[in-house]
């Protein structure tokens, strides 16, 4: 067990080690694990923007898939245009990702704004299931769009073009995509740290008490689901970049439930804990049923999930700091 | 983390070097991505199914070449089938991909295995953009573009004397195509388009919609489940006698005929394929069908089995070699030099089929449905994007 | 003007079996404070229950024997095993173990049962229609749902005013401890609530069979349908739940009926009924997102309750 003290110190090292993860499974002829990887590390985004929220807010949104697939979207379709030679409502399409990856941020944040100044008018359940309607309207919408492929999704001929790095290069883009998640929980560190993260814990405990000091939480709360929706916007660009792909099933129901259990799997409100909870899902959801076919335990491998479910819930019922609880320990 | 992705390793490394051990002779590795899974995956098991029969006819070989079927289940997900690819590329180092059932899947694998300098052989989906301008020489479909499925459907509408027609798909790609490829042939009056969302099981809505637009008749293209719950209440609704349906071979398989039961009788239907076709490779394949499975193959079996005897044919004339000689290999994919399973067959200038429509009715046989063929409709019909597809 | 009234009528069916969901799933919620995202799977295990009923007995009413039993013990097993482990958690805990169970069930399911989808027919009696106006046939079976549905509605209004375990009901969903601290056996009447739930779930999926197909996963969409419903009534309200599934029932096949039909007078035929088909399944939602703009608890709030 770690002190938590030194859990950025941690982070750090992992994250220097991390750097050559390239040379390690070229090593072992498995270069195709930097894929998995990459995916890993776009996800353990999402989830640490979604911890903003639900491990410091307290906000159980349940539709935080939809701002990751609105940020794929921004990514595809300009890429689309670009292909095609024609414009979006007279804006001409482009691959240069200074323009498409804060263009995504940007879309998702304006998303996240007009969706969140209803659903934080409600609470509990219908807060709950207010975020939920509101990503089946975004996912139907998709669907609906025909130019774009609708629920067939939009394949992009190539990656985003980024200042003369080769994004096409795999493991260029895996180190990118490193660089980008260090930054991001570096970033969200700050801000929970900061009087405005404060304040939204604050809410979290006890809205009443904020209120009586002359502290109003709405704006505070808004500004929180703005920004959970902008980190979910900038893991969307990255995503539909590595898949060249883009789909409505980025933001299918239960993909925000996925990232729910990928939060609470690591330990919810911690710092590192999402990406934990990511890298451990992500892992259990590839290599599990691999390991049922190793052990020789055929039907449980091609019915993994009759195990996972249960998991599941005994890490609910039982183990609720989850991995982080387990590699740290908080100071007395 | 690290220590968890190093197990993974570990693991992973393990198991590529039991594949390989047991394969002294390094055979060729053909990766298949199918849809085992969800309501649409008894389409993925007969094209397994009849693709793997062709290989253990030969006892584990393909044209004298010994093989090496990976096969994986996308669940009709796009994000699945990229990952399996992935995997199929990098780690198995696969020389050809096939086995895609949906065309949602198509669009995100076929430029993989492009990128790849793979093979890709589609045993099923066939979508429009890969045989018009995005048309390549290592892309082969070995069954059907799309829309000669819907193509044949609107030809025997027309041919039926129907002069008004309400039309009806999910509302995505394959089912505008679907509804594209039947106005293209059919001569008559479109009453009215109705789209559904995709998954839907209620139809309620749209059949009183088609009891007051009351056309001559209905074609419809719901896949798998959606088709078979549309057929059962359409025929609860009373509409089954009155308002006749035409449809595609999707539409009306052997797996919906028996969900449906006495009431499917008299439907018309069009396909490349039908079981009482008389030839000689027919036979085999399903007399070998029926002894290995215990079960009557759909047209998807035939397709696998079809796609199977076409590779087969191809590792025959280079003697084994794919990747090696690619020409050799792309050259005797072209000729097409098999037998195949709905007799006459050739590939157009975009590596898609020149073949034969049929046109189909279900009948009551011994106490089960089955389909019967009436005549042939439209001979070596070729599909209406190949005049877009650059290839020589 | 008949194929309005035909659609309205396939709007209140729709409505009607939303309502048999809904009603569990309302009362679990209002008076034990548990979001149960399995009481979709419930609604599967009686869909799958009918199924095994009909190739036992061959009759669809024997199969009702095998149905509302299985999806009772089901709900029991559920209940004693996990559910009440929740009533202390909060919601977040709730929905993420109840997942948990809906990942298990569709697979044992799929390991019983096998993936391919099954087709149940109609009980010949009910395979008719009726001209129940001049020159509109509707499918009995259908009208039976309708039936059906408000007779559980009569009957649940009926316990919930009259009995006393409607009493503790009305008293629970308002004050919990209260009702605890009086000496009611809270346990007993925890359980019974969630296998009446259960039940009245499962036999919405065992008349569902016949109509749709039988599938893993069938209940998915529609439980998000039915917490649309309830949210939209007010959680924990019996009433609101009817309501709710009327409305969302009646919205969601008209404007699949006659939003195409709307737009075409703006928009090329074939465009329109592409672009009808994608709003109107967006339409609850909207319309979902409305009331809660309006009115965030609903449109009949429990009284007394604050909102969880």
């Amino acid at each position: 067990m770690i002190s938590v003290h030194h859990e950025g110190k941690v982070g750090l090292v992992i994250l220097l080690l991390l750097l050559f993860l390239p040379q390690v499974t070229a090593a072992f002829d498995q270069a195709y694990l930097v894929s998995t990887a990459t995916r890993i590390l776009i996800y353990a985004i999402a989830a640490l923007s979604l911890n903003l929220i639900l491990g410091y807010g307290g906000l159980v949104s349940f539709g935080h898939s939809a701002y990751l697939g609105v940020g794929a979207y921004v990514v595809g379709i300009l890429g689309f245009h670009e292909f095609e030679g024609s414009t979006f409502l007279g804006v001409p399409g482009t691959l240069n990702a200074w323009v498409t990856f804060p263009l995504a941020v940007l879309i998702s944040a304006l998303f996240a704004f007009l969706i969140g100044a209803l659903c934080l008018r409600t609470r509990g359940i219908y807060f709950i299931m207010i975020t939920l309607a509101f990503a089946q309207m975004i996912f139907y919408l998709f669907v609906s769009l025909e130019q774009y492929g609708g629920d067939d999704g939009l394949m992009m001929m190539s990656r985003n073009v980024f200042s003369g790095l080769d994004l096409e290069d795999g493991e260029t883009y895996y180190l990118l995509t490193l660089i980008v998640l260090g930054a991001c929980a570096w970033l969200f560190r700050r801000i929970v740290d900061s009087r405005f993260g404060r304040v939204l814990q604050g809410g979290k405990q006890n809205e009443l008490r904020l209120t009586t000091i002359g502290i109003a939480p709405y704006p505070y709360k808004l500004a929180g689901f703005v920004i959970a929706g902008a980190g979910a916007g900038l893991a969307g660009a990255l995503l539909a970049n590595h898949m060249e792909f883009v789909s409505p099933d980025f933001m299918h129901w239960t993909r925000s439930g996925d990232l729910l259990i990928m939060v609470i799997l690591g330990g919810i409100g911690t710092w590192t804990g999402p990406i934990l909870g990511t890298t451990l899902f992500l892992l259990l959801e590839e290599f599990l049923p691999v390991l049922f076919h190793e052990l020789g335990w055929s039907l449980l491998s091609e019915h993994w999930r009759i195990v996972f479910g249960p998991t599941l819930i005994l890490i609910v019922l039982f183990a609720r700091g989850g991995l982080h609880a387990l590699l740290f320990h908080e100071e007395e | 983390m690290k220590k968890l992705i190093k197990q993974a390793l570990t693991l992973v490394a393990g198991t590529s070097l039991v594949a390989t051990s047991i394969w002294a002779q390094s055979p060729v590795k053909i990766g298949m991505i199918t849809t085992l899974s969800t309501p649409g995956g008894y389409l993925g098991e007969d094209v397994r199914d009849g693709f793997m029969l062709a290989v253990s006819e030969e006892g584990g070989k393909l044209g004298g070449t010994p093989v090496e079927v990976l096969i994986e289940d996308d669940g009709v997900n796009p994000v699945n089938g990229k990952q399996i690819a992935e995997r199929f590329i990098e780690r198995d180092r696969v020389s050809i991909i096939t086995g895609i059932i949906f065309s949602n899947i198509s669009p995100v694998v076929a430029p993989m295995a492009r990128k790849a300098g793979l093979f890709y052989i589609s045993p099923n989906s066939g979508p429009s953009q890969f045989a018009g301008a995005q048309c390549h020489e290592d892309y082969f479909v070995a069954s059907w573009q799309n829309d000669t499925l819907h193509e044949s459907a609107g030809i025997a509408a027309t041919e039926l004397g129907y002069k008004s027609a309400l039309i009806m798909a999910p509302n995505y790609q394959a089912g505008k195509d679907a509804l594209n490829g039947f106005k293209r042939y059919f001569k008559g009056q479109i009453v009215d388009e109705i789209y559904v969302k995709l998954g839907q099981t209620d139809y309620a809505a749209e059949i009183a919609k088609i009891r007051s637009a009351n056309p001559e008749m209905v074609f419809q293209f719901l896949p798998g489940g959606m088709g078979i719950n549309f057929l059962k209440q359409y025929s609860q609704a009373g509409l089954m006698g009155k308002i006749p349906q035409v449809l595609a071979a999707p539409s009306m398989d052997i797996k919906i005929m028996s969900a449906i039961g006495p009431g499917a009788a008299g439907i018309m239907n069009t396909s490349h394929w039908n079981h009482d076709l008389d030839n000689a490779a027919n036979k085999r394949f399903l007399a070998g069908f029926r002894s290995k499975y215990n079960r009557e193959p759909t047209v998807y079996a035939s397709q696998g089995y079809d796609t199977a005897k076409l590779i087969a044919s191809a590792l025959r004339a280079t003697g084994g070699k794919v990747l090696e000689d690619k020409t050799g290999f792309r050259a005797a994919l072209k000729a097409a030099n098999f037998e195949s399973t709905r007799g006459k067959f050739r590939f157009g200038k975009n590596n898609h089929p020149i073949h034969h429509w049929y046109l189909r009715e279900v009948v009551q046989e011994n106490g089960k449905m089955a389909n019967r063929i009436v005549r042939t409709i439209a001979e070596d019909h070729q599909d209406s994007y190949v005049s877009k597809c650059p290839l020589p | 003007m008949i194929l309005f009234i035909e659609q309205l009528l396939n709007g209140v069916q729709f409505g009607m079996f939303l309502f048999l969901v809904s009603a569990g799933l309302t009362l679990i919620f209002g008076i034990m404070g548990v979001i149960n995202l399995a009481h979709g799977s419930l609604y599967m295990v009686g869909a799958y229950g009918t199924a095994l009923g009909m190739s036992w007995t061959g009759s669809f009413w024997g199969s009702l024997l095998i149905a509302l039993p299985a999806s009772a013990l089901v709900g029991w097993t559920i209940e004693k095993l996990i559910i009440r482990l929740l009533y202390t958690r909060d919601h977040l805990d709730q929905v993420l173990a109840t997942f948990g169970v809906i990942l298990f069930l569709n697979e044992l399911i799929t390991i019983l049962f096998g993936r391919s989808p099954l087709f149940l027919s109609i009980p010949e009696e009910l395979s008719a229609s009726l001209e129940i106006l001049p020159g509109l046939n509707y499918p009995l079976y259908r009208l039976l749902i309708i039936l059906v549905g408000l007779l559980v509605a009569a009957m649940m209004r009926w316990m919930i005013t009259r009995t006393r375990a409607g009493m503790l009901i009305r008293a629970g969903t308002t004050h919990r401890e209260m009702v605890e601290a009086l000496g009611v056996n809270i346990t007993l009447l925890n359980t019974g609530l969630f296998v009446t739930g259960a039940v009245f779930a499962g036999f919405a999926g065992a008349m569902a069979g016949p109509l749709v197909s039988v599938g893993v996963g069938m209940g998915e969409g529609l439980l998000i349908l039915c917490f649309v419903c309830i949210v939209i009534g007010g959680v924990g309200s019996t009433k609101g739940a009817f309501v709710g599934s009327l409305l969302i029932g009646i919205v969601d096949t008209l404007g699949r009926a006659f939003l195409p039909d709307v737009l075409k007078v703006f928009l090329p035929p074939a465009t329109a009924a592409g672009v009808g088909a994608g709003v109107s399944s967006m339409l609850v939602y909207i319309l979902m997102a409305l009331v809660l703009t309006f009115r965030p608890e609903g449109l009949f709030p429990v009284k007394g309750r604050k909102a969880a």
